[in-house]
């Protein structure tokens, strides 16, 4: 297909150039023991690890796929004709010199050097499979905060790894947790010490470069007792039109009093599957935050969740999602209150545009023994023409009637008169539209960096651009 | 002033005078800020307006009056520009300038302002953020920046009695209906436009509320080169904001003009007996 046909498919996508590939390893296509086992013997990994591996990728063979979500589409994933490993560049490098020029070149074009100067604490880089880059500020290291790329993880800190790796999701969780686990790479490992409080955001970006790419990045942090973390997570692909999978595996470990946040931008290219299972437990008065933006990919299936383990915890899943042509955004939220005295604030926004379909998915279970909790679940729609479509599947399993629940939703269509009414404040058809949108993204936007909300804004007045019939 | 310069080149001596004779000779001819010919304006294939005409003069504030359905609105929201209503015949221009193959927001840019009669909300879209970016794209290049537009918008929002706190508020969510129309005018205010179209602005509200978009009215439009339209059933508003001509539209038609006396004596006697010279002109 020609790259206009497809670019005719996928609508506009800023960061969907692409790099010649350049590979220092490049496995063939398709998925077996032998290449899980290659896998972790080019790592050195130690025998546990394969041996996770191994038993993970068996039960990836015999899992079903999710009876839910766009189930169709699931089904057009062509496994055997994903590349589960490739490696281009031989080393993490500490400096971006070093880092190789078109790589480099990439990075750059992505703004992540220039970020990482003005405001962030450290970042990851990875491309492809492995982590191109890696960096940290030397003050947060001098306090023992550890940020590395995951195989470093492994590699420097294996007790720590060997002890929470799987420890919040079971490669059993799903048939996509266990396809991460059998064939992962890549990642970020992180560990705040005690009290140790991380100031500016830690960023990972994750860019695929390679056609029929398959990314499967597995991140783990561990904030100890009363630490505190930002972790920003960022990433793109180019346009092609055959597909590329991404599957990831987020396990946060928020030990007493610690609070996490992890916000994400998806904007993959609409040829990705984007299968991300994350979730995180939080021990007493500790807090778990998740930013969750997906802005592009063909199909998202993702629903960032808290297991409210302690005492006093809280959980926040704060969602967007924009469904263009093409797309399905199957997302939402999980929260399981297991103690007492635990909150969580759930609020999920979609836009569907162009034939898109938003979906919210969501699941909030307060456990028998758990008393005075309380839940607030909010989903919004906004339908931006007649052939787009949102959907809505709340599920709320309360066993303890002390709990406290508050629920809304709604639906609502851009209307003839609000556009009218910008218009006549001097903005044409198209600014208005992008002022409705991200008026409507707002509560979201509002908890990002700044810098990540402004750039939101302007990718959504990118969306609506050309837009109007 | 080209008047000016040509009575000059004709020699006049005495200076005294001149200033005096150019104010008498260029009044008449400035162009209409806003000039309607028979205007025709239907909506799904009825016509609501049967041929409007409407000479709005530079400082002028004119006033149409008339009860629900009579086509005010209509009026209003065609000048603006509001793609439901199709322009059968007629012209509208602006200054001179054709306005009826603008979009609204060229009419925006191009001094176009209405106040609405219910003003949509924006969830999400911040006062403060909204207002700079509207004074931007309307008045450009004369735009006020930084702390210059923050002065301007200080003093507009003290005339209207609008707390600091609604630059962080979203536009028009969750207002009353007064905050509304207080917005509206503060916006009047901000963008200055050439033409105001004010419709319903009075309504919905109580005396005070009426005193202080009056008072934000008379400060965007008198002594400027702006004209106004203010549209209305009721007179009270016209107490505050002295039109300089009355019209009343029944049934898609202007049926009589007047001073600001006719407001007055509409008052009185309701739109009745003007109802029977509708038919007379049919």
């Amino acid at each position: 297909m020609a790259m206009e046909d497809a670019r005719g498919a996928v609508g506009d996508y800023d960061m969907g150039w692409h790099d010649p590939e350049h590979s220092t390893i490049r496995f063939d296509s398709g998925l077996s023991e032998e290449v899980v086992r290659n896998i972790s013997s080019i790592k050195n990994e130690p025998a546990w690890m394969t041996e996770v591996r191994v038993k993970a990728y068996h039960h990836f063979i015999e899992r079903a796929m999710p009876g839910f979500g766009d189930t169709k589409a699931l089904e057009g994933i062509k496994f055997d004709e994903v590349c589960y490993y490739l490696r281009s560049s031989d080393a993490t490098e500490k400096d971006w010199d070093d880092v190789p020029d078109d790589i480099r070149n990439t990075f750059d074009r992505l703004g992540i050097p220039d970020a990482e100067q003005k405001w962030l604490s450290g970042v990851t880089a990875q491309y492809e499979s492995e982590a191109v880059y890696h960096s940290i500020r030397e003050d947060l290291e001098a306090q023992g905060v550890i940020f590395l790329d995951m195989d470093s993880g492994l590699r420097e800190f294996p007790d720590l790894v060997k002890e929470y790796f799987c420890s919040v999701i079971p490669y059993q969780d799903n048939k996509f947790s266990a396809l991460n686990t059998a064939v992962w790479s890549g990642g970020s490992f992180i560990y705040v010490p005690k009290g140790v409080k991380v100031e500016m955001p830690v960023q990972a970006y994750f860019r695929i470069n390679a056609k029929n790419m398959g990314q499967f990045e597995r991140t783990l942090i561990i904030a100890d007792e009363g630490s505190s973390i930002h972790y920003v997570e960022g990433c793109t692909a180019p346009t092609y039109s055959t597909d590329s999978l991404h599957s990831a595996v987020v396990e946060l470990i928020a030990l007493d009093g610690a609070h996490i946040r992890y916000s994400t931008i998806q904007n993959w290219s609409a040829n990705v599957y984007n299968l991300v299972t994350k979730r995180g437990i939080a021990h007493k008065d500790a807090s778990i935050e998740w930013i969750d933006g997906n802005i592009g990919s063909k199909l998202t299936m993702k629903y960032p969740s808290v297991i409210l383990k302690g005492e006093g915890s809280h959980a926040e899943v704060i969602s967007i999602a924009y469904a263009g042509k093409g797309q399905h955004q199957d997302a939402g939220a999980k929260v399981h209150h297991l103690a007492s005295n635990t909150t969580s604030k759930i609020l999920s926004k979609s836009i569907s545009k162009d034939g898109g379909r938003g979906s919210y998915r969501g699941m909030v279970t307060v456990s028998p023994k758990a008393e005075n909790c309380k839940l607030n679940v909010v989903c919004d729609a906004l339908i931006l023409d007649d052939q787009s479509q949102t959907d809505t599947y709340p599920t709320m399993e309360v066993a303890n009637s002390s709990a406290r629940c508050e629920h809304e939703a709604s639906v609502s269509k851009v209307s003839d008169d609000q556009v009218f009414y910008l218009m006549s404040r001097g903005h044409s058809e198209e600014e208005a539209l992008a002022m409705i949108v991200n008026g409507f993204f707002e509560p979201f936007t509002r908890e990002l960096p700044m810098e990540y909300a402004v750039e939101l804004n302007k990718l959504m007045a990118l969306e609506m651009e050309g837009s109007i019939g | 002033m080209l008047c000016s310069i040509s009575w000059a080149d004709k020699g006049v001596e005495k200076p005294w005078l001149q200033g005096w004779l150019t104010r008498v000779i260029v009044m008449p001819e400035k162009e209409p800020v806003l000039s309607i010919k028979d205007l025709r304006v239907g909506i799904e294939g009825n016509e609501i307006l049967h041929g409007i005409n409407l000479d709005i003069a530079p400082g002028e504030i004119h006033a149409i009056m008339g009860r629900n359905g009579s086509g005010k609105t209509t009026a209003a929201s065609t000048i603006m520009g509001h793609p439901d209503y199709e322009v059968n015949s007629g012209s509208i221009s602006l200054n001179g300038e054709d306005l009826l193959e603008l979009e609204a927001w060229e009419r925006a840019r191009k001094g176009v302002f209405l106040s609405f009669q219910y003003p949509q909300a924006v969830p999400g879209l911040q006062v403060g953020h909204f207002l700079r970016k509207s004074v931007a794209s309307i008045r450009g290049e004369d735009a006020a920046k930084g702390p210059a537009f923050r002065q301007s918008l200080k003093s507009a929002m003290e005339e209207v009695s609008i707390p600091r706190t609604f630059l962080s508020r979203y536009v028009n969510d969750g207002f009353s209906g007064g905050e509304k129309k207080r917005f509206e005018i503060l916006q009047l205010m901000l963008l200055q436009p050439k033409l105001a179209i004010l419709d319903e602005t009075d309504s919905g509200l109580d005396i005070d509320g009426i005193r202080v978009v009056s008072r934000g009215i008379n400060a965007a439009i008198r002594g400027s080169d702006s004209g106004a339209l203010i549209i209305t059933h009721y007179s009270r508003i016209l107490e505050h904001v002295k039109p300089d001509h009355v019209h009343v539209l029944i049934e898609g038609k202007i049926v009589k003009s007047g001073g600001p006396d006719l407001a007055l004596e509409l008052e009185e006697k309701g739109y009745e007996w003007l109802e029977s010279e509708a038919e007379i002109g049919e």
